[in-house]
């Protein structure tokens, strides 16, 4: 019952699924909308799974004093303090346990939930982001020196993308006379986004595409079912 | 005090910049701290979202307003519960049922939805005459489109060993994916630029006040 019951829960699903976009009438209409709103829900509950297990993973490192613990400490505190702010007052659009705060938002001149996202979250969101320029220069240059034709063509490819659009690549190959209006860099930078990246990227859908039906199948026929985990 | 309260996000938001620009120098404390607070604050931001977006309107405010209407959505409600139970050793096995029906729904709908707009509608867009357009650019692009996504497919296929002439098209298709990944990797940097400067106009316009 443990295994076989999951299985087939899996099978009736899947199976009602793809027998619904074959038969858009009701039952089979209302049952796959029906299965929708329940993928939701549940999906809610799967991404509180996560955030509680956040929040055990992070516990457990404080209770034990493994190095570094004040910085799991300090993450502790601020997921504590912007989710009870969140409850009890809410977002921009929603009310939370104590309405929205009328007095606390004249203070702050917003709501504490999006003061923390205004003054907090979003400049770390960002510049850790922006970190990754350095990280990616510094990636560049390692491709750069391998030489091979690939990483060459790869480079070239990015040069020109970023140069194509910017202003700097427009000024550069301005001077270019009409009849060899293609190779001004915005225009090539276009040519290369519309017609072999296009062919690249729909290669990498068609590709993955089948992957994904062949290993949707396997799910539904119950052949992959590593997502029951081990027997215990 | 609203004033106050946005000088003193004012000061927060550059704290939290330098915090994390000090990585470029070397790992230091000031780095970690803002790292998890980072961590924290993303993870509670992302459960009010989803507290207030999906469980509120989709489970307990219909069950709260028409609970004998609604009363199927114990179902999932259940379901979620069941979830939950991973927490504890002994009641792991609880939540593969969930699990199964959402792995067997979304395997169902991903098999539909990719078999109609990634496979079937990616073949139909490739199967132009290449020759309709009067524009020699447009020819020559449609033949490249053509050819690079028969060759990138070719690429994927792994069930024979490719080499000699069967090898070629393979070869091919890779030129055509560096062509690609080179102009991601283009966008990418450009991206991640966009978010420097703004970082750095912060800093300069929002707090310094130096540029206008």
């Amino acid at each position: 019952m443990k295994r076989n019951l999951p299985l087939f829960f899996a099978f009736f699903c899947g199976i009602l699924v793809i027998v619904s976009e074959f038969i858009p009438h009701r039952p089979f209409s209302m049952m796959i909308q029906t299965l929708q709103d329940w993928f939701m829900i549940i999906s809610g509950f799967a991404i509180l799974l996560g955030q509680i297990s956040l929040f055990q993973s992070n516990l457990a490192k404080i209770q034990q004093r493994e190095s570094g613990w004040m910085y799991y400490l300090a993450g502790l505190i601020s997921f504590i303090i912007m989710l009870l702010v969140g409850i009890f007052w809410g977002t921009q659009e929603t009310g939370g346990l104590f309405g929205h705060g009328a007095n606390i938002q004249a203070a702050m001149g917003s709501k504490p939930f999006d003061y923390l996202f205004d003054y907090a979250y979003q400049p770390l969101s960002a510049t850790m982001f922006s970190l990754l320029a350095f990280f990616i220069a510094s990636a560049a240059y390692r491709a750069f020196i391998i030489r091979s034709f690939e990483s060459n063509l790869l480079m070239i490819t990015a040069i020109i993308v970023i140069l194509g659009r910017t202003s700097l690549g427009g000024m550069l190959t301005s001077w270019l006379p009409e009849s060899l209006k293609f190779w001004h860099l915005p225009n090539l930078s276009d040519f290369i986004m519309e017609y072999p990246n296009s062919a690249a990227q729909r290669a990498i859908m068609i590709s993955a595409a089948l992957g994904i039906i062949g290993s949707s199948l396997r799910i539904i026929l119950g052949i992959e079912r590593s997502y029951l985990g081990s027997d215990k | 005090m609203s004033n106050f309260m946005s000088i003193f996000g004012l000061w927060l938001s550059v704290f939290f910049t330098f915090s994390i620009f000090s990585f470029l120098y070397k790992d230091n404390p000031f780095y970690k701290l803002a790292e998890q607070i980072f961590v924290g604050l993303s993870a509670a931001y992302w459960l009010v979202y989803l507290f207030y977006s999906i469980m509120l309107p989709n489970l307990f405010t219909k069950l709260v307003h028409d609970f004998r209407g609604n009363i199927i959505l114990l179902i999932p409600a259940a379901l979620g519960i069941m979830m939950l139970l991973r927490i504890f050793p002994k009641t792991q096995w609880v939540s593969r049922f969930p699990i199964a029906i959402m792995i067997g729904t979304s395997a169902g709908i991903n098999m539909v939805r990719y078999t109609k707009s990634d496979l079937l509608s990616q073949i139909s867009a490739t199967m132009i005459n290449p020759f309709a357009s009067s524009s020699p650019s447009i020819v020559m692009g449609n033949i490249l489109l053509i050819i690079g996504t028969i060759c990138g497919v070719y690429y994927f296929y792994f069930s024979k060993k490719q080499e000699g002439i069967s090898a070629v098209p393979s070869k091919l298709g890779i030129w055509f994916l560096m062509i690609s990944f080179g102009a991601s990797f283009g966008y990418t940097v450009m991206a991640r630029i966009s978010l420097l400067i703004g970082r750095l106009e912060f800093l300069l316009k929002d707090w310094l006040h130096i540029i206008n």
